[in-house]
Formats: structure tokens, C-alpha cells, sequence
């Protein structure tokens, strides 16, 4: 089949999967379901993965026949494919870690859960698969609606409610935005298709205009991407939505923002008349900085565990979008290796804590101290995860983040600092979760009465039986995930692929030139091999984290400075207050801000 | 129609943005999501306005005999409405399991997500 045929296939298997398991789930007992899902996943898997190895260049199917200029295309090189393939790993991953998880009487609502996960998936897939800016609008939309009822999946409960309120207003209102910038640069350009777009762009000089319509268009892909400050929906969003919806939120859905946000930079605004390369370089780079910190931050502060891993995928967000900002393909080769072995890794720590709720019925880091000893096996999972985050090679993360580093370093020699921060605060406060947890280390932490902060005790959950085994499953499917992570730093070709998709990715010419018809240049040579360095900045930080993680739980001696720090700790924390009037300023305030600085950077 | 259409766009957008912010009540605040959407619907219009043109239907039109305005943002909103249409639904109806459950729709009154 050729990769023309596959495209359009890629995006129509779940979007045909979703009705159909709604129906069938009327008449098919669970095992039924399950097994339909699951094949439908399967399939989408298979078809990417052909779609993703045969890929050299980048590959265009004209959906329903029309030319370029009028109709709507699909294109996809090899990063948009990977991330495909990446949200249908592990859209897979999460349909068989909740073969079991969501024990309902089956009846009319038997097939739904699996049947919005596939529509979910067919929004992430459309998004990274096409070549037009208005229908990246529609698959956003798509896979924002599905996502907000994923989030208040579990409608008995307030809490999930109110997170997907927040949710789906902020995001909703990101979008319109979007819409605004997508509908200037219609005006501007007549055209809607990206390559056309850029083309097009570049007969005008850069103006208000232009820079207004990019802030806009990529506002809606930095709230998706939970940039500071657009971030303040994710850690509510991701603290109450069921355990396997926040493996897909926080393992694809977040990362394809950025993904988004690089697209259209350099298909549309990257040449002449767009934005110029060292405005975009210098806000972006300023923006995943501040990211990171406030994630990484904000992650060591939290008790309740699934929340800590949203803000710790804040943190690695910050680093990714350092990683698009360099407007290099060594940087954006790192980001992608960075990326998916980051998705293996954080999907599987929320499976394992999936494993907590499963078990005790909270999240709460504090309350179930000690608690898990009986888990020594997840226990162990849960270690080599935060090891894993944290940057310990040879997983792939720490490969990612060790590519990413050495082309930060080229720009900015202070930059592989702010990785090796993020990741030992992200990695050392997940590192202290599990020592607690599963080993009982330390004193049990004292009640701090009064403080604003979610404790994670009391989280309803997710199944209807108390008494039953742990399914197999469940720790299955996190062990392979942890395994992929893995096989992303360790088999040098997997590195390779993914990195030489950077190359082509960083490219507008190949871009144009697939889609328009017009001529190629080669694609550069990208690096993609473990370094020195890169080995002992990644044990650096894994050192770090551990070390961080046991002065938290054993604390030997206080810190002198303690008062200052916490003051100061507690008034960022309070900046997240839960309002969503709050948030909405924050974004007003954001998109602002970032229209004066490109404005007076151009 | 000139720059004045833009500058209402614009205006819409700034009425909801402030409408969200100050918000009590969940409902006024997806009501004020959709004053949202209507600034884009202004925007696409007036951008694919033509002066003296009109409606691109064929049917009984000559094509080239007279200006029609521009069909695909008239499509992009359409689309736009659709979408619209899903989100706003599905957050109604968030909400009022939210009042069913909570017994408020303030948002200021739902404290069980900060820090």
C-alpha cells in the first residue's frame, strides 16, 4: 500500500472504530468490546508504523481529490507520523490497561469509554497528519471535545467536573482565538493550506498583522501545550481524570501542542514576510525556561500524586519547548527523541499510580506512607519510572534529553543547566513519592493545617470492587511501557529514524516541495548518538534526584534560608487558584504579552 | 465595510473575555464562550466581504457576470457553528450534573482544585 493510501486509512480506522464500538456496545458482552477496541487500536498501530518506516520525506494524500490550492490535504514527514504512532501506542497501551479497570455492569454505556479514547485518538492523529490550518483547527476541536468528556468520565464525582469545566472553557476559548489568527491570515494570504500559506506569506513584509494572526494561531497550541501561563487547566485536568485518560493526556495530547507550534512556524512563518528566527528564538526559549522552572517547581511542592506528575509534565514541556526554539534539527531532534520516550515513561508512572488508587482508594503521597510495601514489584516499576524521568541513561529520555542539552548548549552555554534542574526536581519528587509509598522511609510527614493544597485522600475510585485481585494488566502494560522507554535509548536506529525526521521536519523547503510541487534540497545530517557528555549530565541528574529525594524523606538538617523559600513557594502556589476567571486573565494577559514582544521584536 | 468590522470583532472578543473573568455563574460563562465564537463568525465574514457582491450560489448567477462574496469562509464558519455547537452542549451539560452534584454553579464557590 503506498504511504498516500495510508494516511487517509490512519485517521479513518478510529474515527470508523468509535461509532461502531458505541453501537456494538449495546448488544456485545465487555470481552467483546474490549476485543473490538483493542483490534481497532491494533490496526491503527500497524498502519502508522508502515506509514512511519517507509517514510523518507514527506508523504501528501489529496483528500477527495483536489488539488493543493483548493482542497485539503494531508501530509505528514516523519515527526508528524512518529507522533501519530506515538498517541496510537499508547492509546493501545491504555484500551488494555483498562480491559479491567473500569468494571461497569455492561449494558448501553459498555462500549463508550472505549469508543471516545478512539475518537480522542482520531483527533491526535488528524492533527499531526495534516497540511491545513483550518482543519488543524477541526481535528484540535475534535480532540479537545473528547478529551473534556474523558475528563468528567466519572460524572458521580464533583471534582472531575469541575477540572473538565475548566478544561473545556479555557481550551475551548483557546481555539476561537485560534480562529481569529487563522481567519487574519486568510485575509492575508487567501490561502489555507500550510505550505501555500507560507508561500504566499512571503510576496508581503512582516507587519502588525502577521505577528498578531501568529500569536493568535498558536495560542490555542501553547494552552494545549500547558505553557506557562497558559498551563493553569492541566495539573486540575489531570488530577481528577481517570488514570488512563491521564496517560494519554499527558503522553501525546500535551506534546502535540508543541508539535503544532513548530509546524506552523516553520511551514508558514519561517521564511520571508513570517516572523523572524531570532524573535521566535528568544521568546520561545524564554517562555520553556520559565515553563520548566514553575513545572519542575510546582511538581516538588505536591502531595497528591497524579497532580504531581501533571506538573511534572509541565516541567519536561518547558524543555521541549527550549528544544523547537532553537530552530535547529539537532534541537528538534532532541525534543523528539525527548518526547516519546517521556510519554513511555509518564504514561507508565500514571498506570502505577492507577495501581494505588486501584488499591487504597487515594493519591495522596502523605497518607499512604508506608502503605505499599506489600507492592514491591510496582514498587520497583515505580523507581526505575522516576529513574526514568529524572534522565538515567540509558532510557530514552535520558538520550533525548542528553541531544537536547548539547544543541541548548551551542545556543546558550546556561541552558543544559535548566534541563538537568527539571529533570532531577521532576524525577527526585516522584523518587521521593516511591521511597515513602513502597518503602516507608522517613518519619511520616506532618499535617501542615491551613495550607492550600490538595491532599489526593478520599479520591473516589475507579472500580466498583474492593476485594478483587490486581489485574494483570495493569501492571503489564506500565512494565512495557517502562521496557519502550527503554528501547527508545538503547537501539541506536530508533534514534536515528526519529532524529532524521528532525531534519526534514526543520525544513519548510521539503515541506513546500511535497506538497506544492516544487524542488527539494537534501536533508541534513542530524546526531542522534549517546555522547560522553550526555552519559554524565544524565547521571548527574539522576545523582540529583536521588540525593533530592532522600534529604526530603530523611531531612537530616533544615535548610537556612527555609522561611524565605517557603513564603515565596506558597505565593506561587496560590497563583493556581483553582478559579477559572483567574485563568482566563492569565491567558488574556499571556496573549498580550506575547503579541508586544513579538511586536517589538519584528 | 472597512476597518469597522474588525474592530467589532475584536470588541466581541474583548465583551467575553471580560464576561469569563468576572463570571459568578457557570452558565453566563459558557454563554460568554459563545459571544467568544461570535467574534470569530464576525471575522470570517467581513473577511471574505466582497463590496456590491453577492451570495456565491450558481445556480441562477452567470459565473464572472457579477462579485460573490468569498464561499469558503462562509464554509469555515459553518464548520465553526458545528464545533461550537458540540462544545457549548457538552459543557451545559457538565454543568448541570456539576449543580446536580455540587449544588453551585459559582465558580468561585468550587475550591476543590488550587495549589
Amino acid at each position: 500500500m503506498t504511504d498516500a493510501a495510508l494516511l487517509p486509512l490512519a485517521v479513518a480506522i478510529p474515527l470508523l472504530g468509535a461509532p461502531l464500538l458505541a453501537v456494538a456496545g449495546r448488544v456485545l458482552p465487555r470481552a467483546g468490546c474490549d476485543a473490538l477496541a483493542t483490534g481497532a487500536a491494533a490496526a491503527d498501530v500497524v498502519c502508522l508504523a508502515l506509514l512511519w518506516s517507509h517514510l523518507h520525506g514527506v508523504a501528501v494524500a489529496r483528500v477527495g481529490g483536489w488539488p493543493a490550492r483548493i482542497g485539503v490535504v494531508l501530509a505528514a514527514d516523519r515527526t508528524g507520523a512518529g507522533l501519530a504512532l506515538l498517541a496510537a501506542c499508547l492509546v493501545l497501551a491504555v484500551l488494555g490497561y483498562s480491559w479491567r479497570y473500569f468494571d461497569e455492569p455492561s449494558g448501553e454505556r459498555a462500549g463508550l469509554f472505549p469508543a471516545m479514547v478512539l475518537t480522542f485518538q482520531a483527533g491526535m492523529v488528524g492533527f499531526a497528519l495534516t497540511g491545513d490550518l483550518f482543519n488543524a483547527f477541526v481535528w484540535f476541536e475534535l480532540m479537545g471535545a473528547a478529551g473534556y468528556a474523558l475528563t468528567g468520565y466519572r460524572i458521580e464525582d464533583p471534582r472531575p467536573l469541575q477540572g473538565a469545566l475548566t478544561f473545556g472553557i479555557v481550551n475551548s476559548l483557546a481555539a476561537y482565538c485560534s480562529l481569529l489568527g487563522i481567519g487574519l491570515l486568510y485575509a492575508r494570504t487567501g490561502q489555507l493550506d500550510l505550505a501555500a500559506m507560507g508561500r504566499s506569506l512571503a510576496g508581503h513584509p512582516t507587519d502588525l498583522l502577521t505577528v498578531t494572526g501568529f500569536v493568535l494561531v498558536v495560542t490555542a497550541m501553547l494552552v494545549k501545550a500547558a505553557v506557562v501561563p497558559f498551563h493553569f487547566w492541566l495539573p486540575d485536568a489531570h488530577a481528577v481524570a481517570p488514570t488512563p485518560v491521564c496517560m494519554l493526556l499527558s503522553g501525546a495530547m500535551v506534546e502535540l501542542g508543541v508539535y503544532g507550534v513548530g509546524r506552523v512556524y516553520w511551514t508558514v512563518f519561517a521564511g520571508a514576510g513570517g516572523v523572524p528566527h531570532d524573535a521566535f528564538r528568544h521568546t520561545f526559549t524564554a517562555l520553556g525556561v520559565l515553563t520548566a522552572l514553575v513545572g519542575s517547581v510546582m511538581c516538588w511542592q505536591q502531595r497528591h500524586i497524579k497532580r504531581m506528575l501533571a506538573y511534572s509534565t509541565v516541567g519536561h514541556v518547558g524543555l521541549f519547548v527550549v528544544g523547537i526554539a532553537l530552530l535547529t534539527p539537532d534541537g528538534a531532534a532532541g525534543t523528539a527523541v525527548y518526547v516519546a520516550a517521556h510519554a513511555c515513561a509518564k504514561a507508565a508512572l500514571f498506570g502505577l499510580t492507577g495501581v494505588l488508587l486501584d488499591r487504597y482508594g487515594s493519591v495522596d503521597e502523605h497518607g499512604l506512607h508506608g502503605r505499599g510495601r506489600e507492592l514491591r514489584l510496582v514498587g520497583v516499576l515505580f523507581v526505575l519510572g522516576a529513574l526514568a524521568l529524572a534522565g538515567l541513561p540509558p532510557f530514552g529520555t535520558g538520550l533525548g534529553k542528553a541531544l537536547g542539552e548539547t544543541a541548548a548548549g551551542h545556543a546558550q552555554p546556561w541552558l543544559p543547566a535548566v534541563y538537568v534542574l527539571t529533570s532531577a526536581l521532576t524525577g527526585g519528587a516522584v523518587l521521593r513519592v516511591a521511597l515513602r509509598v513502597f518503602w516507608g522511609a522517613g518519619a511520616a510527614p506532618a499535617q501542615r493545617p491551613g495550607e492550600a493544597e490538595i491532599s489526593g485522600e478520599g479520591e473516589e475510585p475507579e472500580i466498583r470492587m474492593p476485594g478483587r485481585a490486581l489485574p494483570p494488566m495493569m501492571l503489564a502494560v506500565p512494565a512495557v511501557l517502562l521496557g519502550l522507554c527503554a528501547v527508545v535509548g538503547c537501539l541506536p536506529a530508533v534514534g536515528r529514524a526519529i532524529a532524521a525526521g528532525a531534519g526534514v521536519y526543520t525544513d519548510p523547503a521539503a515541506y513546500r516541495a511535497a506538497v506544492l510541487g516544487t524542488a527539494a534540497s537534501p536533508a541534513p545530517h542530524v546526531a542522534s548518538a549517546w555522547t560522553a557528555d550526555g552519559l554524565l549530565l544524565g547521571a548527574v541528574s539522576a545523582a540529583a534526584a536521588a540525593a533530592a529525594a532522600c534529604l526530603a524523606v530523611l531531612r537530616p538538617f533544615r535548610l537556612p534560608c527555609h522561611r524565605a523559600v517557603r513564603r515565596a513557594l506558597t505565593g506561587l502556589r496560590r497563583l493556581h487558584s483553582g478559579h477559572l476567571g483567574d485563568y482566563v486573565a492569565w491567558l488574556t494577559f499571556g496573549v498580550a504579552v506575547l503579541c508586544a514582544v513579538m511586536a517589538a521584536q519584528t | 465595510m472597512g476597518v469597522w468590522a474588525y474592530l467589532a470583532a475584536g470588541w466581541i472578543l474583548l465583551v467575553a473575555l471580560y464576561g469569563l473573568v468576572t463570571s459568578r455563574n457557570l452558565i453566563h460563562a459558557i454563554g460568554c464562550l459563545a459571544v467568544a465564537q461570535s467574534s470569530t463568525y464576525v471575522l470570517l465574514l467581513t473577511v471574505g466581504y466582497r463590496d456590491h457582491g453577492t451570495a456565491p450560489v450558481f445556480s441562477d448567477l452567470r459565473p464572472g457576470s457579477r462579485p460573490v462574496v468569498d464561499p469558503v469562509v462562509q464554509a469555515l464558519a459553518l464548520t465553526d457553528i458545528v464545533v461550537g455547537a458540540t462544545v457549548t452542549a457538552l459543557l451545559l451539560a457538565l454543568t448541570i450534573q456539576l449543580r446536580k452534584r455540587h449544588g453551585t454553579v459559582d465558580p468561585q464557590a468550587l475550591t476543590a482544585l488550587r495549589g
